[in-house]
Formats: C-alpha cells, sequence, structure tokens
C-alpha cells in the first residue's frame, strides 16, 4: 500500500512542479505573477476558485466534523456555500472592474490614498496567515498515514512544494494547479460517495470484512464506598476519576491496566469499555493498557448501534440510494455511537480517555451536537455570529477576491462564479454523504477527526485511499498556492511598490513577490507545527470571521455609499481586525489550546462576526461622516451669486 | 477615476446600473432564506427533526434547499444579466451595422 501511495504522491508532485517550470516563463511580467496575465477562460477560471476555495477545511475539515457532530458539520458546507451568492450578486464584477492585481487596488481605486494601501495589505496579511494555519495543519495530518512521516515532515514539504510552485510561476501555475485539483477533488469525492452508498449500512461495519468490527465490552458493576467495584472477579479496581461530567474507572485485568466509563441506567452500575491514551511522566505513550507503537495505535471509531429500529443482522440494509441513505441515518429509530474525549490526570500521567455515546439519528441529523442552539443565550449568539460570518467572509478573502484578475472581463468574472458555485455547491454535498459514511464504517480516528475523509477512502482498499490522499494533498497545495500569491502580493505591490513609492519596476515587482512568497511560506510552515491537532474547519471559521469583519464593511460601503472616505474605510478595517482577533484570542476555544480551563476565558463565545462585523460598518459610517469634505465656502457662494 | 485598471475593463458598461440593481434584490432575497433558515435552529430546532419530503427532515431538505437555490439563482442572474447587456449592445451593433 505504501509503495502506491508514495508512487502516486511522488507523481503528482513531479507533474504539479513540472507545471510551474513551464508556467514559469509566462510569469516574467507583474501581470503575469500577480494576474496571470488575466486571461485565463471563465471556465477554467470558475474551476480554480473551486480547486482555490475547497480548502483542507472542506475537505478534511468538514468531513471530519460531519463525523463526530453530524449535521452541526455540514452547516459550515451551507455556509461557506452561502457566501458564494454575496461574492456573486454583490462584489465579483465591481471587483473586477475596480482592480487589477490585488483586493487592495479595487478598495483604494477611488481614492489613491497611502493609509488604505496600508490598511489593507495589512489585513490581507492577517487574514492569508490566519486561513494558512489549517492548511498546513491539513498537510501533516495527511502525511503522516499516506508516507508514514511525522507532521513536521508533512508541513515543510508542503510549505516548500508551494514555495516552489509560487516563485516560479505566480499566479499561473497555481491556477492550473487550483483547476487540477478542484476537477479531481469533485470527481473522486463522487467515487467515494458511490462506494458509500453501495455499501449501505450495518451495525457492524467491517470495512467488506477486511478490518473484524470490534464489540465494546460492558460489566456489571456494585457501588461500595463511592467505589465502582466490577462484578466479574478478573478485574480489580484501582481507582476512579471524574472529568468532563463523566466518572472513569481504573481497572487491573490480567496485569494490563486500563480506564472504563462508569455509567448508571435504571438503578443499575455498569462499567463500559473505552479507549485511552496515557502520557507517562518519562514521555512515553500507553494506549488502551499497552505501549504505543505501529500496531498498538487507537482503534478507527464511529457505528450506527440501531437502524430505524432494528439491530443486529437484520438491521443491514445492503446498497441504498441517495436519499434512503440520509433517511435511514435520520431516523429517530437509529441510534448513531460516536465517541468524545476527557482529560484527567492520574499521577504524574496525562490521561485522555475516548469513550463512547449513544445519540439518536433524528438528533445526529439536525443542529445541536455541536453548537448549542438549545443552549444559553450566549451560545446562541455564538451560532449566529458563526453563521454571519460564513455567510459574509467569502466575499471578503483576499485569496479569493484577486482570481477576479485572472480573467479578460467582468462578465467573465459573473461568469466564473457561477461555475464556481456549481462545482462547490456539489462538493458541499458530497461532504454530507462522505462524512456521514465515516461516521458510521468505523474509521474516525478519536483522536483527531480530520483525516475521517481519506480513512474512509481507505476502508475501500489501499488504491482508493492512495489517491484521495494524493487529492487532499493537492488540495492543500492549492489553497496554499492561492494564499502565498494574495500574500505576496500584498507584501511587493501594495507595501513596497504603492505605500511606500519603491516604484519597482515589472522585473523587481516579481522578484520582491517572489522574497514575500518565500517568507510567508516559512511563517506558514511554522505555524503549521505549532497547531497539530487542531480542527481545520474551525480554524477557517475564525479566518472567515476576520476576512468578513476586516475587509466586508469597506468593499460593501465602498459600492454602496458616496460618502464613503479613505479615512472611513482604514479605521473600519483596524477595528474589524483588531475587533475578530480580540475576541478569538481571548475566547474559551482558545483558552482551551492555550491549556488552560475554558470557563476562565473573559469572553464568553468563540464566534466575533456578529460584534465585530457591525462594529466595523458602524465605525466606517461614523468616520467617514466626520472626516467628509466640509463644502466649500467660496464655491458655493459663486454658486449663489451665479 | 480608478487606479490602474484593468485594461479590458475600461470598456463602458451600460448594464452596470441594472446589474448592481438586480444584484442587490437577488442577495436580499436569499438572504431572507438563509435568515429563516438560522432563525428556525434558533427558536424551535425540533421543527428540524421533522420528516418533511422522501423520509429526509427538514434540516436536510433545507440545508441542501439553501445549496440548491443558490446555483439556481446564479444561473437566473446571469441569464437577466446577458439579456440586458445584449439589449442595451444590440443598438450600437446597429449603428455600426449601417
Amino acid at each position: 500500500m505504501e509503495t502506491i501511495s508514495i508512487a502516486l504522491f511522488v507523481f503528482f508532485v513531479a507533474f504539479v512542479l513540472g507545471l510551474s517550470f513551464f508556467f514559469a516563463r509566462k510569469a516574467k511580467s507583474a501581470a503575469g505573477y500577480y494576474a496571470a496575465g488575466g486571461n485565463i477562460h471563465w471556465a477554467v477560471n470558475g474551476i480554480a476558485f473551486a480547486g482555490d476555495y475547497l480548502s483542507a477545511a472542506s475537505f478534511l475539515g468538514i468531513c471530519g466534523m460531519i463525523a463526530t457532530a453530524g449535521y452541526d458539520g455540514f452547516l459550515y458546507s451551507i455556509g461557506y456555500l452561502a457566501g458564494w451568492i454575496v461574492a456573486l450578486f454583490v462584489v465579483a464584477e465591481p471587483m473586477k472592474r475596480m482592480g487589477k492585481y490585488t483586493f487592495t487596488d479595487a478598495l483604494d481605486s477611488k481614492f489613491n490614498h497611502k493609509g488604505i494601501q496600508l490598511a489593507a495589505a495589512v489585513s490581507t496579511l492577517v487574514v492569508s496567515i490566519f486561513y494558512l494555519i489549517p492548511q498546513m495543519v491539513g498537510a501533516g495530518v495527511l502525511v503522516t498515514p499516506l508516507l508514514g512521516l511525522p507532521h513536521w515532515v508533512g508541513v515543510i514539504l508542503v510549505g516548500s512544494i508551494v514555495i516552489v510552485i509560487v516563485a516560479t510561476a505566480g499566479m499561473t501555475s497555481t491556477t492550473y494547479v487550483q483547476f487540477l485539483k478542484g476537477g479531481l477533488l469533485v470527481i473522486f469525492s463522487v467515487i467515494v460517495t458511490g462506494a458509500v452508498l453501495l455499501r449501505g449500512l450495518s451495525t457492524t461495519p467491517d470495512q467488506d470484512g477486511t478490518v473484524p468490527y470490534h464489540k465494546y465490552a460492558t460489566i456489571e458493576a456494585t457501588v461500595a464506598d463511592g467505589k465502582a467495584i466490577p462484578s466479574d472477579p478478573a478485574f480489580r479496581f484501582l481507582d476512579a476519576k471524574e472529568a468532563s461530567g463523566s466518572h472513569f474507572v481504573k481497572l487491573e485485568n490480567a496485569g494490563k491496566l486500563g480506564w472504563w466509563k462508569q455509567i448508571e441506567k435504571e438503578g443499575k452500575v455498569s462499567l463500559v469499555e473505552l479507549q485511552s491514551v496515557v502520557v507517562l511522566a518519562d514521555g512515553s505513550k500507553v494506549i488502551n493498557g499497552a505501549p504505543a507503537s505501529k500496531e498498538n495505535q487507537l482503534r478507527q471509531v464511529g457505528n450506527l448501534e440501531a437502524i430505524d429500529g432494528k439491530t443486529g443482522a437484520e438491521a443491514t440494509t445492503g446498497s441504498v440510494g441517495p436519499f434512503e441513505f440520509l433517511a435511514k441515518i435520520g431516523s429517530p429509530g437509529t441510534q448513531v455511537r460516536t465517541w468524545k474525549p476527557a482529560k484527567f490526570d492520574d499521577g504524574d500521567a496525562k490521561v485522555t480517555a475516548y469513550y463512547p455515546s449513544i445519540t439518536a439519528g433524528s438528533k445526529i441529523m439536525r443542529p445541536g451536537q455541536k453548537f448549542k442552539v438549545e443552549g444559553t443565550p450566549i451560545e446562541k449568539l455564538d451560532f449566529i455570529s458563526l453563521m454571519l460570518a460564513l455567510f459574509l467572509g467569502t466575499a471578503a478573502l483576499p485569496h479569493i477576491l484577486i482570481r477576479y484578475y485572472t480573467v479578460p472581463t467582468p462578465a467573465a468574472a459573473r461568469k466564473s462564479t457561477i461555475v464556481a458555485i456549481a462545482a462547490i455547491g456539489f462538493f458541499y454535498v458530497l461532504t454530507l454523504y462522505m462524512g456521514l459514511g465515516a461516521m458510521v464504517n468505523a474509521v474516525v480516528n478519536p483522536a483527531d477527526n480530520n483525516m475521517s475523509g481519506p480513512l474512509l477512502a481507505k476502508s475501500f482498499g489501499p488504491i482508493l485511499f492512495a489517491v484521495i490522499s494524493a487529492i487532499a494533498f493537492a488540495t492543500v497545495l492549492g489553497t496554499v498556492a492561492g494564499l502565498i500569491v494574495a500574500a505576496s502580493g500584498a507584501v511587493a505591490h501594495d507595501v513596497m511598490d504603492r505605500y511606500m513609492g519603491l516604484k519597482l519596476d515589472d522585473r523587481k515587482k516579481v522578484r520582491m513577490g517572489k522574497i514575500a512568497a518565500f517568507v510567508v511560506g516559512i511563517i506558514a510552515i511554522i505555524l503549521g507545527i505549532l497547531f497539530q491537532g487542531v480542527n481545520v474547519t474551525f480554524l477557517v471559521g475564525l479566518a472567515f470571521a476576520v476576512a468578513a469583519s476586516a475587509n466586508l464593511p469597506s468593499i460593501i460601503m465602498l459600492l454602496f455609499w458616496k460618502r464613503t472616505t479613505p479615512q472611513g474605510i482604514v479605521a473600519s478595517i483596524l477595528v474589524g481586525i483588531t475587533l475578530s482577533i480580540g475576541i478569538i484570542l481571548f475566547s474559551p476555544d482558545m483558552y482551551e489550546l492555550y491549556g488552560k480551563v475554558r470557563s476562565d476565558a473573559p469572553i464568553p463565545f468563540a464566534n466575533p462576526g456578529l460584534f465585530s462585523i457591525p462594529m466595523s460598518f458602524l465605525t466606517l459610517v461614523v468616520v467617514s461622516l466626520m472626516t467628509a469634505k466640509k463644502p466649500d465656502a467660496k464655491a458655493n457662494a459663486e454658486l449663489a451669486v451665479g | 477615476m480608478f487606479h490602474e485598471p484593468a485594461e479590458k475593463s475600461q470598456v463602458k458598461d451600460l448594464a452596470m446600473a441594472y446589474k448592481t440593481r438586480l444584484g442587490v434584490w437577488m442577495f436580499l432575497v436569499y438572504a431572507l432564506v438563509y435568515v429563516l433558515f438560522v432563525a428556525i435552529n434558533l427558536i424551535d430546532p425540533s421543527m428540524m427533526e421533522k420528516t418533511v419530503l422522501m423520509g429526509l427532515n427538514l434540516a436536510v431538505v433545507y440545508g441542501l434547499g439553501l445549496i440548491v437555490v443558490a446555483l439556481v439563482m446564479a444561473v437566473i442572474y446571469n441569464r437577466m444579466c446577458l439579456v440586458e447587456e445584449r439589449r442595451l449592445e444590440a443598438p450600437a451593433s446597429d449603428k455600426a451595422g449601417v
């Protein structure tokens, strides 16, 4: 299997690099380097849009989130796609009309103002780097199972390849890498979805007989002195801990230590087998009671306990249709076993217990598993905030907006957006099948759900896994290349050429762009290593919030409010960036990342959009009104006389 | 007025005002459908569990619907823009012919 994976991977990388060197001669001018000469056909650009947009967050992150949180993951698909409506109806043609190479060009088209040039360039850099983090995390996640290399090697590998792609042929090679990747991603997602439907549903998924289904044990227990003592004498009670509102019991069985979850139902106490990772004081890892090794890893999980009220062999469906698949999983009579983590200390050791949780299918197929739509007012506001940022974020992403400069006319910009909506929308429908397919086929890594899509493909055979992994790797390459082009344009074109007034000639502008691409690539590599293990869709959701807060108010007001001033735009961008990032940094989710307690976070919600976007709009209006040029008294007097 | 405009964009777009107006209206319609979706999730999330079509619940139908409606509206928008662009360009072509 590894040979196929490596061969495909090497072939793909060689092909992409060859493509970049082939196009290198076309990228000697600034227009060639930053905007692919503005001559890309709208249909190619539309698929390249899809390749640019369908990032690691879409393929790895959304599939992973659907696999663990059901419909809540699909909310990202809906929000990401809905954002294209804003791009098409409001932004596409004006962006093309007003700009040349970068998003800053468009924003500054009316004013030629130094403040806008700097603020918009900073915003482009911030949003691009926020967006780069999850892509690089995704790269590391992919390379581990594909090539057997550590996470950091994957990150460096992607970073290096992308730097070469961008530095050789800029937007031209980036466009064709994205076109190729966008097309392949959609085609092979259809194949995986088809395979999921053909396999059907079962309560004991065994990957078509290749991996035996592991049945998790339950043992009876009695409570004495607050301790859950197993009835089976083969097990000996050692200790008990409480974490995440659940009780965990440490048992010894035949010299092997393991953690079990204590549950109480109808007055009866029982202990349920779970999975655990224990990191000992010396740094060594124990997985499920035995030392971690290539053979002893966490078991992949996720299955149905009952299908439409049936259990056991009679529940097995055989092949199902696309609607039947969704209906069966969403039935009130279906029970889904998902896995949740709980962390606690055991002396010097750090324990992460992964325990099963049974949820009705009808609850899995509606919002509520991740987003607490029935929770506190703060939790509801957080949900609104996320959905707002997803809706408004797409049209404010600099690496997406620059693709409007690769086509010749505003009409071509519009048509390419429609092609993008078709390709992206279709792909997002498929994410529901791939995510749910992973959820019910025991292919989810309980410690890191990002690999659910590729692992689902692996359950259909090594070739599909190798192809899907290579495509997923291309997914990361395409998006990272687009982000680095956007960031390098911000540095070389917006800041150095226009803001600093260095008046670089074409050749120097391209060289500066290449140097900027190299530096941004290195930053991306470092961040990708630091953020290992965080769900990539979650991170991209935050990037959307920053983009929607920093950029969208300026774009919209510039187009629709004649009294917008350059000072208003600058203030709006700065307030948008500061507020959105400030809220994110002090949110419960980030506190958890820092290793602190969630409830200690000074800001009780994670998604800033609901507050930072209106504040950015408000700032623009107030500052514009304050800085509007006063009517010229002399001119007025002359007019009056006339 | 525009800073360093792309060369081919300098051609005057006679249908610009119409397309802007149409785009805003279509955006508002879609935004309304989207807001309703978010509102149902918050006000009565249990409604999302109800089976409404071919065994699918409202959450799935509405979610997939939002994706399909986006594409349908995009195609309609493009069609209407094209018709207007051709209508406004036609007299100029006729004159050129004469």
